[in-house]
């Protein structure tokens, strides 16, 4: 904590110079620290992209280091591997067949109850919504095995349905507390002269409510597609054990994790496939991420 | 062409277009009734396509999985409260147990230490925002990916042969034997926490950030022109009015250590006394064939967050009464 002290009082014996000299001191200490830091945070994801370019032999004598050398070799064997044997470009579009109606579906439920729980009277609402913030943290273990039960029943277990419908019952109270948050905070005088104009709920609801509420939208969605993309569990227990061919990456990755054994460049490989993806929606839209995250958990 | 891409297109514009009909549907038929009616029905048609959600997939789950913990691993048997008396009896469970208080401890004193130390000193330089970004990048990647990664920073080999392991090959530059992160206990629970830690700092450093940036400056320079040095600015000014942030990133924290599941199944498999109470429910259901104490370990884990649930609730209440 010593690099934050920045004197901004003159101390009454120091003299100018000197003052000076301390206050880049600091600076320098302040700078320093947040450059470490910032190595550090990079350092393991800098250390396997490079790994997951070299050769097998390399990897698995040498550390990712050496490859700084200007000797060190590099190849994309790995990524052609996994994605042609491993069946890498199968799991990929099926993360994409899982994540896309599962960011959908729920944000579509959630909105139309977000606006009658935001802007309509009733009896018990308030306590409704406070069910809804109890459920934002029931964690999934507690719902696992009857609803496993129930998919295998209505013979879901193994299919894209099951998952769809999974994540959309999970993602919902997240996405009915955002948006309602954010519905409840436009400008009641827009409903009412729309309701003096003679504009019902619905149409209050498409031309106004929905419209004015794309920010929270465009945050939710980003983060549903990460949860749904980045999901292991829910995959793991709907879909491992009944259809191998609807795994998506993060599964494969995980198996192929408790499997290679020796062939360690191959799993580098994999996993920055499966972490390609996030990372172009992380980057394209950060401002939104951030604004979700802050929106859902300062608030709540 | 994959015949799933047609049922994934049928629900990506069925199911939207399914719900603007219903609600369509749902105001037509309202205007058939008194209007008097219409206010007292209408939410209520609103929100069923929700509620219905919420009752099969979260509410109803977890009442049968009460029921289950009781009864044996057929679901045929009342058997009391045997699976519970499993629970906290062997010596595999509580171990578990015991590492998630430590996950708990750690995890949320790294996370969420970790993110106010960045957010505090990244508010002072210019590039602010790219220092975040780089922070907050291990959230966008899924933990599975991240334990991946960091198998590759714990790598261990036999000493004297060379270390392919980041941590090992530096430690070996400096002359120290390398150390098998990932097996020695309780060393490797800190590593895998030290992973959850690389994951969350940022996330609890965008909220406390966005925080820090609500005080008013005038306030803390006020402070400094008085001659506070930075640090009781610090701790005077800046972390008093940080607290109830600070609260909220806590139980987050501490839900997210408690349900820790993908780092400890993609690492360790919870070998090694590295295992936790989600991993160890996974293994009862699928590896052991014990529904039955597989639902009373969720029941545990669900009794661990009805605090923060019931904090959460509050915390809501009090915020609903200020709006």
């Amino acid at each position: 904590m010593s690099a934050l002290r920045r004197p901004s009082m003159p101390h009454p014996l120091s003299g100018r110079a000197n003052r000076f000299s301390r206050l880049r001191l600091d600076r320098l200490a302040l700078h320093g620290a947040i450059l470490l830091i910032l190595i550090v945070w990079l350092l393991p994801t800098l250390g396997m992209l490079v790994n997951s370019f070299r050769p097998a032999a390399d990897v698995s004598h040498t550390g990712w280091w050496t490859a700084l050398s200007p000797t060190a070799q590099f190849t994309t064997e790995n990524y052609q591997h996994v994605l042609t044997r491993n069946g890498l470009g199968q799991a990929f579009v099926n993360s994409l067949f899982i994540t896309i109606p599962s960011t959908i579906i729920p944000i579509t439920v959630a909105a139309f109850a977000a606006y009658a729980f935001a802007w309509m009277r009733f009896p018990g609402r308030d306590l409704l919504f406070v069910v809804v913030v109890g459920l934002l943290v029931v964690p999934l273990q507690t719902t696992l095995i009857p609803i496993l039960r129930l998919f295998k029943d209505a013979g879901l277990a193994g299919s894209f349905l099951a998952v769809w419908l999974a994540h959309t019952g999970y993602g919902l109270p997240f996405a009915i507390f955002l948006l309602r948050n954010y519905m409840g905070g436009l400008p009641r005088e827009v409903f009412e002269s729309a309701a003096i104009d003679g504009a019902g709920p619905a149409t209050a609801f498409f031309r106004l409510a929905l419209p004015m509420s794309i920010p929270a939208v465009a945050a939710l969605v980003i983060f549903q597609f990460l949860f749904v993309w980045n999901d292991l569990l829910v995959a793991l227990v709907y879909l491992g054990a009944a259809n191998a061919a609807n795994l998506p990456l993060t599964v494969l990755v995980a198996n192929l994790a408790n499997s290679l054994g020796g062939e360690w460049q191959f799993l580098m490989a994999a996993a920055f496939v499966s972490m390609a993806l996030p990372l172009v929606v992380f980057f394209a839209l950060q401002r939104y991420f951030v604004r979700g995250i802050t929106g859902g958990a300062v608030k709540g | 062409m994959d015949p799933r891409l047609g049922t994934a297109l049928v629900v990506v514009v069925g199911v939207p277009l399914a719900l603007i009909g219903y609600i369509l549907g749902v105001e037509q038929l309202l205007r058939a009734l008194p209007g008097r009616l219409q206010p007292r029905v209408r939410p209520w048609l609103w929100l069923l396509p929700a509620l219905a959600f919420l009752v099969v997939f979260l509410i109803y789950p977890t009442l049968y999985t009460l029921v289950l913990s009781f009864e044996d691993k057929f679901a045929r048997h009342f058997v009391g409260l045997a699976n519970y008396q499993y629970f906290f009896s062997t010596g595999d469970t509580i171990g578990a147990l015991r590492n998630n208080i430590v996950w708990l401890v750690l995890l949320t004193v790294l996370a969420v230490g970790g993110g106010l130390l960045v957010a505090v000193l990244v508010d002072r330089v210019r590039y602010e925002s790219v220092a975040k970004s780089i922070i907050f990048l291990p959230l966008a990647i899924s933990f599975v990916g991240a334990a991946v990664i960091w198998q590759f920073m714990f790598a261990y080999r036999p000493p004297g042969t060379f270390q392919t392991g980041t941590l090992n090959g530096l430690l070996g530059s400096v002359g120290v034997a390398p150390v098998p992160w990932l097996i020695d206990a309780p060393l490797n629970t800190v590593a895998l926490i030290v992973v959850a830690a690389w994951i969350w700092t940022g996330f609890c450093m965008v909220i406390l950030s966005a925080a820090l940036k609500g005080i008013s400056a005038e306030l803390l320079e006020a402070a400094r022109v008085d001659g506070a040095t930075e640090l009781q600015v610090f701790r005077r000014i800046t972390l008093p009015l940080l607290m109830p942030t600070i609260a909220v990133v806590a139980t987050t924290m501490v839900i997210t250590s408690l349900k820790a599941f993908d780092i400890v199944y993609v690492m360790t498999n919870g070998a090694f006394d590295t295992e936790v109470i989600a991993n160890r429910m996974y293994k009862e259901l699928f590896s052991f064939g014990q529904p039955g104490r597989a639902s009373a370990i969720a029941i545990v884990l669900l009794a661990l967050i009805v605090p923060v649930m019931l904090l959460n609730v509050r915390r809501f209440r009090d915020q609903e009464a200020i709006r």
